[in-house]
């Protein structure tokens, strides 16, 4: 049983995933080992800059697409998309 | 909806939190905005360690008497004293007196076969993946690249548990240690001691030495270095690789200040070439953080209004004999640009192949005929690249930047000039449904 204070349950194409208070969505993202996109021309693609610059890393977090998700921290309950 | 301030700073890295702190400090009214979720910007980004000078700025930046704007970005300045910023689906106009930029600097990046795989990341990129909360104890990690950064993320993530099979430096590492030392502003003895630390964890270190490809299908599964004529390719799950360090010099350059070599051209107290807009930190040369204390320093005390203490700071840095020590320091080898395959992407966000780039003549001609730096990252990534690849000097910043600086919602770009600082009126209703559409 995870610790509620110290635990944040969100799904990551709805599988569920449990962090560490403090984590962003694209280390969830990496954590649950999907591609945090795909690029125009289909190829799989992570984060690179871990800051909000490269925007790579987006995803759909919890309905709003092209959120830069190395820039969000995971909430209990969140719901991340990844394309 | 907007929000007025005498002083607005924009960035919280430590010059941004100096200026901010040292503005409060002489009573004025002042908001400090950034984009990340916390303060400290990426040098003192939270995670479990942070150096003593860290813990004693952010506790004073806790304890000053200021507006917080974090996790806002700013996209616009729609006439002048007005920065337009958006946070989810808000979107608000900060009104200033002056304004003081503190934007900090990116890693570099440069393209080679497979650069664009999951789990390439630059080095400050991985190093703040973990410290936002990526696993990383038991993973083998390649560290490459040039610069003081290389070193520092070695020996965080060593720290955590990783198991850092090689270092990959392209300069030599007498020059990299003290450059180590004055860009996280640490001893220089403590740092060498860090580098034999993660040395003693069965790290090698290589000089000369650089990636050439990144081997895998899904993801990265090895990559091949080479140092001289040798190749050679080692298993990992993750490269953390970036040359050194870019200011960022959008929001400077779209306020129409002056850059001169890549740099914001700023005086003894940290003023623009535009009134009443001062500059601190690595937009104005890459300095390191004491470097960057100073000048926040010194422009949050010269905004203000407390000139003979800006000067007197102001001072004591030429005492001291800083300098923008690392603005020449990691000179690229030109084989690093003779990396890439016809194939390799260098555009990321469009995926525009190296040999598309290479028949144009200039940056405009190849956006124009490519959508290379057309993509949501508006060519930060690909810019920098393009500007060592091809001598592209027109691939800097500040002849191509246009608002938005960054990709902004339709409602936040439709927010009326009605609701600015001078009417300071209620949100449009664009800006309060806040459409989801967002211009990519």
């Amino acid at each position: 049983m995870p610790d509620p204070v110290r635990s944040l349950a969100l799904r990551v194409n709805g599988v569920p995933l449990t962090v560490a208070p403090g984590t962003t969505v694209a280390a969830a993202i990496m954590m649950a080992g999907a591609p945090a996109r795909r690029s125009v021309s289909g190829e799989p693609r992570g984060p690179l800059c871990g800051m909000g610059i490269c925007f790579e890393c987006r995803a759909t977090v919890d309905g709003t697409p092209h959120q830069r998700s190395c820039q969000i921290l995971c909430a209990e309950g969140m719901d991340v998309r990844t394309s | 909806m907007s929000e007025h301030f005498d002083i607005l700073v924009v960035g919280a890295g430590p010059a941004g939190i100096a200026a901010a702190v040292s503005a409060a400090a002489a009573g004025k009214r002042v908001g400090l905005a950034d984009d990340n979720p916390a303060p400290g910007g990426q040098i003192w980004r939270s995670g479990t360690f942070q150096p003593a000078a860290a813990r004693r700025w952010l506790a004073r930046l806790n304890a000053a008497p200021l507006v917080r704007l974090q996790g806002w970005r700013i996209f616009d300045s729609p006439q002048r004293g007005t920065l337009r910023a958006e946070r989810n689906s808000d979107c608000r106009d900060l009104c200033y007196e002056q304004l003081i930029l503190a934007t900090g600097a990116r890693e570099r990046f440069l393209p080679f076969p497979g650069w664009t795989l999951p789990n390439v990341m630059g080095a400050g990129g991985l190093d703040a993946m973990v410290r936002g909360g990526l696993p990383i104890a038991g993973k083998r990690v390649v560290v490459a690249g040039t610069g003081p950064l290389l070193l520092a993320v070695a020996a965080h993530l060593a720290r955590r548990g990783a198991k850092v099979v090689a270092v990959c430096e392209q300069a030599p590492l007498r020059r990299i240690v003290p450059l180590t030392a004055a860009l996280l502003g640490e001893p220089a003895k403590l740092l060498q001691g860090i580098a034999y630390g993660v040395a003693a964890r069965g790290a090698r270190f290589f000089t000369g030495c650089w990636p050439i490809a990144v081997n895998g299908r899904e993801k990265l599964e090895s990559v091949t270095l080479q140092r001289n004529r040798k190749h050679w390719d080692v298993g990992c799950d993750y490269l953390a690789c970036g040359f050194h360090l870019v200011p960022n010099l959008e929001l400077p350059a779209l306020l129409g200040c002056r850059i001169e070599n890549g740099f914001v051209v700023a005086d003894d107290l940290q003023r623009t070439s535009v009134a009443d807009v001062f500059c601190a930190g690595e937009p104005t040369g890459i300095g390191g953080v004491e470097l960057a204390l100073l000048e926040g320093q010194v422009a949050g005390l010269a905004a203000a209004g407390r000139t003979a203490e800006a000067e007197k700071l102001a001072r004591r840095r030429k005492r001291q004999g800083f300098v923008h020590a690392l603005r020449t320091a990691s000179v690229l080898d030109p084989q690093l640009g003779k990396l890439a395959s016809d194939t390799t992407i260098v555009c990321r966000c469009e995926d525009v192949p190296f040999a598309a780039l290479r028949e144009h003549a200039n940056w405009r001609d190849a956006k124009l005929h490519t959508r290379c730096g057309m993509g949501p990252c508006q060519g930060r990534i690909c810019g920098t690249a393009a500007e060592f690849l091809f001598g592209w000097s027109a691939a800097s910043v500040q002849s191509s930047i246009r608002p938005p600086v960054f990709p902004a919602l339709v409602s936040s770009l439709g927010a009326s000039a009605k609701e600015t600082c001078q009417s300071d009126g209620l949100p449009s209703a664009g800006a309060s449904t806040g459409s989801q559409k967002e211009i990519l």
